[in-house]
């Protein structure tokens, strides 16, 4: 049981991969595949940041630990959607244009951020390993909280891009802040009860 | 880069492409084309592929009109119960001659000719479609301007009853855009009756709709039910909702960025995924016709 519980949640994580893939194929992303397949691959990014950091306050909710088990897998997969999502941009819809991706990043607020997000990404998928957490043993937490500015600028990135305030991009942020809102109050209860 | 006449570097290509629509619409002789078909000077970069027409299915289940959802296919998705008879148009403020016309009446008086634009829109992509339309200047001219008319505002129908979009204060409901006298007595710029031969679809703001080819598309309103010539500067429904990101001019400009956006390239539609983005050309590719009216004007500033 055990066994196929971490290759079923991976294969699950795969889905939206599969679907994207599939759709690329047979030509069914519509009048501007490329932004389909850019705005797919960032939302999903999103659902997984979500879904990320829904496993630590399951954990407190349900006593389970299994949710902390497939963490590390679901942060894994928020790097590789969102690397799917960059390299869309870089290479499907800039064809490697260096001088305008190098200006967009630098003079665009939502590119920025989304940019310095995935960033912030590479240092925790390098310490994601047993190995580092026993290397950096109580600093791996402090680093890893970097994932909830990833998520904060995640959320901005989305709504930034939108031409007016839409409704889609606001719920990701209502979420993430709630997902969030969660940990500090759970801490200070936990802190006064001792 | 040179921009061509559009006449100048495909005509075979188009007008091959023109028949053929014509044909596949059968109707050739239809009653719509009456007048002279005008092809006037799109934009033209070097590339025959980017002033292929864009297809009719994309030109009419994908676009913008928020009255109708903030999502590409909901326009084509909610508006086709859209009732468009009667339609009245009335045209007042600064005139000796304020007019209220049926859309009847326009049909049969300003016989429409087909034009076709590029239509670039400010999220960056673009279309080229054949339009059926008269100059605006001709309907104008028939209200008698007076010499106080210095801008002219177009608004839109307001009908939260059948549409959907105006429920919600996305926008200043009913959506309202403007332009100087001199764009609007340009002859570019057409009211729209039609399009790929036929009657203007719902969607694409059926009955009768601006535009204005070498400005960004939100400023060609559809479903227009006034024209009011002013004296001073409208403010338009988006001016309204981001002043700091969409200007009253609005011109396409390459060098001038979205504060959010790029709006050097643009990604034309359904060229699909291996067709790359084409440098945005300024004023949509008719600045020959219109770069005169902004002589002096800082555009960065005038966006």
């Amino acid at each position: 049981m055990k066994s196929i519980f971490k290759p079923g949640v991976f294969t699950l994580c795969l889905i939206p991969f599969f679907i994207i893939t599939y759709k690329i194929f047979l030509n069914k992303l519509g009048p501007e595949p490329v932004k389909e397949i850019t705005h797919f691959t960032g939302e999903w990014t999103l659902i997984f940041i979500c879904i990320t950091l829904s496993m630590s306050p399951l954990k407190r909710f349900t006593n389970f630990a299994f949710w902390i088990k497939i963490r590390r897998m679901l942060g894994l997969f928020v790097f590789f959607y969102a690397t799917l999502h960059l390299l869309t941009y870089v290479v499907i819809d800039y064809r490697l244009d260096w001088s305008q991706i190098i200006d967009d990043v630098v003079k665009k607020k939502f590119i920025f951020i989304g940019f310095a997000a995935w960033l912030l990404l590479i240092p925790l998928v390098l310490t994601s390993s047993q190995k580092m957490i026993i290397v950096l043993k109580h600093n791996w937490k402090r680093l890893h909280k970097l994932i909830y500015i990833i998520a904060i600028f995640g959320s901005l990135h989305f709504i930034w891009l939108s031409k007016t305030i839409y409704f889609k991009p606001l719920i990701y942020l209502i979420i993430i802040i709630f997902l969030l809102i969660l940990r500090i109050n759970f801490k200070r209860i936990i802190s006064k009860t001792r | 880069m040179k921009i061509f006449k559009y006449s100048e570097i495909t005509p075979e290509n188009i007008y091959k492409n023109r028949r053929k629509f014509i044909k596949n619409m059968g109707l050739a002789a239809g009653s719509m084309f009456i007048g002279q078909n005008l092809v006037t000077s799109a934009n033209a970069n070097t590339n025959k592929e980017e002033l292929k027409l864009t297809d009719y299915r994309y030109v009419t289940t994908y676009n913008n009109y928020y009255e109708f959802g903030t999502g590409k296919s909901n326009p084509v998705e909610r508006s086709q119960k859209f009732k468009t008879t009667p339609w009245d148009v009335v045209i007042d403020g600064e005139v000796e001659n304020p007019i209220k016309i049926s859309m009847d009446e326009i049909l049969e008086m300003f016989p429409s000719e087909e034009r076709i634009y590029k239509l670039r829109c400010v999220e960056g992509w673009s279309m080229v479609i054949p339009w059926l339309g008269f100059p605006l200047n001709k309907i104008l001219k028939k209200a008698l301007p007076t010499n106080k008319a210095k801008f002219v505002k177009f608004i839109s129908v307001l009908d939260p009853e059948q549409m959907i979009g105006q429920r919600f204060p996305i926008l200043d409901w009913p959506y309202k855009e403007g332009l100087r006298i001199d764009e609007a007595m340009h002859d570019l710029t057409i009211l729209v009756t039609g399009l790929y031969g036929k009657k203007l679809p719902n969607q694409n703001g059926a009955p009768l709709r601006l535009m204005v080819p070498w400005k960004y598309g939100f400023k060609s309103s559809k479903a227009i039910v006034n024209i009011k010539l002013v004296d001073k500067m409208p403010t338009s429904s988006w001016m309204k909702a981001s002043p700091n990101e969409y200007g009253f001019y609005s011109n396409v400009n390459p060098t001038v960025d979205h504060p959010r956006w790029s709006q050097a390239t643009e990604r034309v539609i359904g060229g699909g995924i291996i067709s790359p983005r084409i440098p945005t050309t300024m004023f949509n590719g008719y600045g020959d016709e219109v770069a005169n009216l902004y002589t002096g004007m800082d555009l960065k500033k005038y966006f």
